[in-house]
């Protein structure tokens, strides 16, 4: 009934605070401080954004507002390679982003990212549906020991557990490949600890109406389980694609020398500072394209987290 | 239509105990109801009858057929949830197929659109099963629509049809009104009924509510404590119980129990209230069992008249009862009156009425049913 009830919540408590307009010490003081706190955390990314807008120029004075004055500059690097001087000058903006492009196989980088997030939520639900089912609802003998292990893997830092792993991988000869980067992270307890958690709150006569109609149990964990937990699927798919996606400590491990394996992260690393100075504009380019995909992919799941299936339809 | 039958089902869960032997034997094409209160072991039972949960010991039959290892669904029963248990993500068209795509369809059949091309005769034949269903509970404008969107007697439609489809050996209810508003639900006891009337196949009813199990079964078992008390039409039970605790649980108001003992000569007496047959035995506490219905109010010069004062009125319409202090307040009992009669009387007045001979129920400190005899006992001790 929770569909219900909603709209007719909103609706009520906003006809509620629209006539009066009252002025309120603590509801002011809350807003302050959740002002500040979001500011903290946007100004990285608003001197991010407005970095890869400017030229280098602007960068180093911290001129020119957020955008910049996008007048032409003169590209050095293609001077070098003795180009025409007027062929030469560019415009921030779209110097930053097409260098982010050419100087590093970015679509590469992003395509990389793409694959081994994916492959890694893939195989993790793979993984953790039917283990959190059969934590939630069935009965069987050290179940409760299981969950408790679960528990305490959740504990385990990776950085811990890092230098164990590396080894492995080496001795099995799959460093510098797709497997390094995507089997260390097939099995997610936190996965499975989200998920048993909701699977727990699923009524257990749904489970037996689907037993009555001739469902075996991995039929049970994929037809009716996976459908009613699209919004904690949701929840465990942002953790572990924000998580993997940006990760660098990982691939900067496994991945040594092959550059056609690299995940977005490392592609910063093309533009550190080498003998020609720091690049930044470009590089917060790069940083921008790199993040770009998470809050998009964030703002349309936005709207599924909110509406989602719910189990409005057992009660 | 299947017979079923169950016997020494017994069931524990480590210490506790919860269903302690039970024998039962269902016949084909009969209402049975399970009633009891809840936590009796009668949803367990219905549980351990649809494969659901195994036995600790004893066996279940289907037409014979012993079935304790057969999976749930292989039993051909349907079961009807008290949350319905409808699949939210699915529509009600599709919740109602479900049963039948696991049971007619192939794995190949059931592929999303390649399933539709290679089993396509199968699948119209489906959709035909499901609208004739919809059309008997009269929900196929709801076809379309997600559990979530429909009204609490609808989702139970839904249920039914999704139990329906099938034509299973027999239905599990298990509390399937209890969800619904009190209105909703004496009409859905009359269309329950109705439906095992046209579909003639056995329905086995958990409820712990007694009025649902006299409406509809046509026998009834009362559960109490892992044990059946007592088996029998709901005639039999309401007016024969063979237990304190039958007699008790079935019929609102409660039966009136009055505390008494047998005099020496088999009478069972409760000061002024003193029935004329008599107990053969010996034991002298007894509990008298009196229904609202078998006291009636009359004159005051009535020479068999019991007076007490009301002490609260409960006017249901059609009835009207009126719950009495008698013999000074030791004990209570509820009278049934007529509005006719009732409705000028009001709370702290004092009334008369008379027990209707042959009607009360005398059971033993043990709680068991006395059988009375009519005849009085003194011829016997003036022979002697």
């Amino acid at each position: 009934m929770s569909d219900l009830s909603l709209p007719a919540n909103g609706t009520a408590s906003g006809a509620f605070s629209v006539p009066s307009f009252r002025f309120s010490a603590t509801e002011t003081l809350k807003h302050l401080v959740l002002i500040l706190g979001s500011l903290i955390v946007l100004l990285p990314f608003y001197v991010m954004l407005s970095y890869s807008f400017k030229s280098p120029a602007e960068i180093m004075q911290n001129i020119g507002g957020f955008f910049g004055a996008q007048e032409s500059f003169r590209d050095d690097y293609c001077v070098k390679l003795g180009k025409d001087i007027a062929d030469c000058m560019v415009t921030p903006a779209i110097y930053n982003y097409t260098t982010a492009f050419h100087k590093a196989p970015l679509v590469r980088y992003l395509l990389n990212g793409v694959i081994i997030t994916a492959s890694i939520f893939f195989i993790q639900v793979l993984v953790a549906l039917p283990c959190a089912y059969a934590l939630a609802k069935l009965r069987f003998w050290g179940r409760e020991a299981v969950f408790g292990l679960v528990l305490f893997c959740l504990l385990i830092p990776v950085h811990a557990i890092a230098l164990p792993l590396y080894i492995m991988l080496a001795k099995l000869g799959l460093t510098n490949s797709y497997a390094a980067l995507v089997i260390p992270w097939t099995i997610s307890v936190f996965g499975i600890f989200l998920m048993r958690q909701f699977f727990m709150t699923v009524p257990d006569d749904l489970i037996d109406a689907a037993r009555m109609d001739g469902m075996s149990e991995f039929s049970i964990i994929w037809n009716v389980m996976l459908p009613t937990a699209v919004p904690a699927l949701l929840a465990f798919a942002i953790f572990s694609v924000v998580a993997h996606w940006n990760d660098y400590f990982w691939p900067r491990i496994v991945i040594t020398g092959n550059r056609d394996l690299f995940t977005p992260p490392l592609g910063l690393r093309e533009f550190k500072g080498d003998a020609d100075g720091d690049n930044f504009g470009p590089m917060m380019a790069t940083a921008t394209v790199i993040v770009a995909p998470l809050i998009i992919a964030f703002l349309i799941a936005q709207r599924r987290f909110i509406e989602g299936i719910t189990l409005s339809g057992m009660k | 239509m299947a017979a079923i039958s169950l016997s020494a089902i017994k069931k524990n869960y480590g210490e506790t105990s919860v269903l302690s032997g039970i024998d039962l034997s269902i016949a084909e094409g009969e209402f049975l109801t399970l009633v009891g209160p809840s936590g009796c072991g009668k949803s367990t039972l219905l549980r351990i009858l649809a494969g659901l949960e195994a036995p600790s010991s004893g066996d279940v039959l289907i037409d014979g057929k012993r079935v304790n290892s057969v999976r749930p669904a292989d039993r051909n029963l349907a079961m009807v949830f008290q949350s319905y248990a409808l699949y939210p993500h699915l529509t009600i068209a599709q919740n109602i197929m479900t049963p039948l795509r696991l049971r007619d369809l192939s794995f190949a059949e059931r592929l999303p659109v390649a399933g539709a091309v290679i089993g396509r005769k199968k699948h119209r034949m489906l959709h035909r099963q499901v609208e004739e269903t919809a059309r008997i509970l009269k929900i196929e404008h709801l076809l379309d629509r997600k559990p979530g969107q429909l009204s609490g007697g609808q989702r139970q439609r839904a249920a039914l049809g999704r139990a329906m489809v099938r034509n299973p050996a027999a239905f599990l209810m298990d509390e399937p009104l209890s969800n619904l508003d009190a209105a909703l639900r004496i009409h859905m006891r009359a269309e329950l009924a109705e439906l095992h009337r046209s579909l003639k196949t056995t329905f086995v009813y958990v409820t712990h509510d007694q009025a649902e199990a006299l409406t509809m079964s046509d026998r009834m078992a009362v559960m109490m404590d892992g044990n059946i008390l007592q088996l029998g039409t709901p005639d039999e039970i309401y007016n024969n119980p063979r237990d304190i605790r039958v007699a008790e649980f079935v019929g609102a108001p409660k039966i009136n129990l009055l505390a008494g003992h047998l005099d020496p000569a088999g009478h069972a007496r409760c000061a002024d209230v003193v029935l004329s047959r008599v107990a053969p035995s010996a034991c002298t506490d007894v509990t008298i069992g009196l229904r609202p219905e078998h006291l009636a109010l009359c004159d005051p010069t009535d020479p068999e008249a019991l007076k007490g004062r009301v002490i609260h009125k409960e006017n249901l319409g059609a009835d009207i009862y009126f719950h009495t202090a008698i013999q000074d307040g030791a004990s209570r009992l509820v009278v049934r009156a007529s509005p006719v009669e009732g409705s000028a009387i009001s709370i702290g007045h004092d009334i008369a009425f008379k027990r209707l001979h042959g009607l009360a129920m005398v059971f033993d400190p043990s709680g068991k049913r006395m059988d009375l005899m009519t005849e009085p006992l003194e011829h016997v001790s003036e022979v002697a």
